[in-house]
């Protein structure tokens, strides 16, 4: 892998890019349109949701046109074939992350699959069945979260130990915008029932040191999860290395459409929860006494699933395979060297998170000194440029580095060296507008 | 650009020289108000002398909008009755759900002075609530003012 380390100073360098742009860029209708009166349309904000190739809305449309039907319920031809599309979209999701398809659930998105597993662990906890109860979390335990996380990967367990009592513990930041595993053997102990820990940060970039946390808590006996939504869609990911028990995604942030997601599990770990959500589907045998359940992952899908969404998802993954996800990381990061060092160049901007390219994903925050982050997207916005601003759910991370919040650029395989100049002309007409524009940095 | 529709100099000057900014007392009543979509904050306090708001102080932080309309909203309230004020809150919600459209900006102009350069940003749906959150945060804290002072306000 190609290691692109931009010094702020050195000079941005357009290095050749893995990915062929334009070629890609005809793939997604949506590139085509214009913004605010006729401007070029300048995505950046792929980390809070990516635009769709033309193969992803035609998978679904070709669902609904040839085969609709609920799947895994009657006999007729329709219903065999819609089967037929969902598990087979169920196997090229789960090859895509080195997992056999008994080990995937779809849920709604990545909310939805960490709500699933806090859920089952407090279920756990009362479940009848003796078989359920083995990872049950109760007072006395304790889950392990970052400071890092998406409020998604933070909430669902905070009130998991309001509901179960038991004690929420965290891993720190460092100033350049790591995790800080100094006390990683105290903070991971005996009492960790869980850990939750992102592996690409949706605001600062960071990819993290997974394998030390991974056997930290395997030597406590702890569950690892691994939020995956801003990891799978940008870098190869394989579960079989990933030394986790389970990785969440969503499949509106690779290409695919919104409203799936995937749970991936152990198939020894989710055999032994509990359900979360109960009903149609899940069941095994019901009787008005009482209910028993089907085995994973049908255990996890309760009601008619989104059928057309997960066959959506299923050519995303076959879109980002044909371009091979070790180009997109190359990609990316090539983006990302050349974003942090045409950022560097403008006074008065602050990048929050590493400041180069080693162990980084594409989310580029920063602020720009005497504009607030509101009025600096909109002048982006004003010119076609569009970011994400605010706290990018992630209110922790920004009140650590003493921002209220955060512009933040995303990148993807649609994105160029012209998007960036884009952002970075754009941030200079901000500080001219607002005038706060400085000297250049000789 | 249509940017000087939204950040029209009145704002600008607004945000940069905020009117009456800063925590004071006395004060019946205190609140804190955020945007949770942006992280924009603000804490709001009222001093009421009966029913006629003597004093809003405030702190705060967020974008150019939410800070600016916290200090036009500071001289229109101030000297005023509670429920002649709140009015004016009224017809500052109406200016920020009219889209743009001039002939609603044209009829409120007198009675909203510097807010109704608010107008151009009725035109950006996501940018409304960080108007709005003062007003939102000075209807709060003039119904706790009002009901911790059942006599209205200080005594003489």
């Amino acid at each position: 892998m190609t290691q692109t380390v931009s010094r702020p100073g050195a000079g941005a360098q357009q290095v050749p890019l893995p990915l062929d742009v334009e070629a890609i860029r005809a793939d997604f209708p949506i590139l085509s349109r214009t913004v605010r009166e006729g401007k070029r349309l300048v995505y950046l904000d792929s980390g809070a949701t990516s635009q769709k190739p033309r193969s992803v809305l035609d998978a679904e449309r070709d669902f609904y046109e040839t085969c609709n039907a609920a799947p895994h319920r009657g006999a007729h031809q329709l219903a065999e074939e819609a089967t037929a599309r969902y598990e087979a979209a169920r196997a090229t999701i789960g090859a895509f992350i080195g997992a056999p398809a008994e080990e995937v659930v779809f849920t709604r998105n990545t909310t939805e699959a960490i709500n699933l597993v806090a859920y089952a662990l407090s279920n756990a906890a009362t479940a009848k069945e003796e078989q359920f109860r083995r990872y049950a979390v109760g007072q006395g335990d304790e889950i392990v979260v970052t400071e890092m996380e998406h409020h998604a990967n933070l909430v669902p367990w905070q009130q998991l130990c309001e509901r179960t009592g038991a004690t929420l513990r965290w891993l720190g930041l460092t100033d350049d915008g790591r995790l800080d595993l100094s006390d990683l053997a105290t903070v991971v102990n005996e009492r960790t029932k869980l850990v939750a820990v992102t592996q690409q940060s949706n605001i600062l970039g960071t990819i993290n040191p997974l394998e030390d946390i991974a056997a930290r808590a395997r030597e406590v006996g702890a569950l690892l999860l691994v939020d995956g939504a801003q990891s799978v869609p940008h870098q190869p990911v394989d579960v079989t290395t990933l030394g986790a028990d389970f990785l969440v995604f969503s499949g509106h942030k690779m290409l695919g459409p919104t409203g799936v997601g995937v749970l991936w599990g152990r198939y020894e770990v989710l055999d032994a929860l509990p359900p979360f959500l109960t009903g149609g589907s899940m069941i095994e045998v019901v009787r008005m006494e009482g209910s028993t359940f089907m085995p994973p992952p049908q255990r996890f899908e309760a009601g008619v699933p989104m059928t057309a969404q997960v066959i959506g998802l299923a050519a995303a993954v076959e879109y980002l395979q044909q371009l091979g996800m070790d180009r997109v990381q190359a990609h990316e990061e090539a983006l990302t060297g050349y974003a942090l060092a045409k950022l560097a160049e403008i006074p008065g901007v602050r990048v929050i998170g590493p400041p180069d390219t080693v162990a980084r994903g594409g989310a580029v925050s920063f602020t720009v000194e005497g504009i607030h982050p509101h009025d600096v997207g909109q002048v982006l916005d004003d010119l076609g440029v569009e970011v994400r601003v605010g706290h990018h759910c992630a209110w922790p991370v920004v009140r650590r580095y003493g921002v209220p919040a955060t512009t933040r650029a995303t990148f993807y395989v649609h994105t160029g060296y012209d998007d960036i100049d884009a952002l970075a002309d754009a941030v200079r007409e901000a500080q001219r507008f607002f005038g706060v524009a400085q000297g250049e940095v000789s | 650009m249509q940017l000087q529709s939204m950040y029209q100099e009145i704002i600008l000057d607004h945000y940069r020289n905020p009117h009456g900014r800063g925590l004071r007392e006395p004060f019946q009543a205190e609140v804190h108000h955020v945007n949770p979509t942006c992280g924009d904050e603000v804490t709001l306090r009222v001093h009421l002398d009966g029913d006629t708001i003597a004093d809003v102080s405030y702190e705060g932080m967020g974008c150019s909008i939410s800070q600016a309309s916290v200090s036009a909203m500071y001289d229109l309230v101030i000297g005023r009755p509670v429920p002649e004020a709140l009015e004016t809150g009224e017809h500052f919600m109406t200016l920020m759900q009219s889209k743009g459209d001039a002939s609603v900006a044209e009829k409120l102009e007198d009675e909203l002075e510097d807010a109704i350069a608010f107008a151009g940003v009725s035109k950006y749906p996501a940018r409304i609530k960080c108007a709005l959150m003062s007003w939102m945060a000075l209807k709060d804290a003039s119904a706790r003012a009002l009901a911790a002072t059942p006599t209205g306000g200080d005594k003489p």
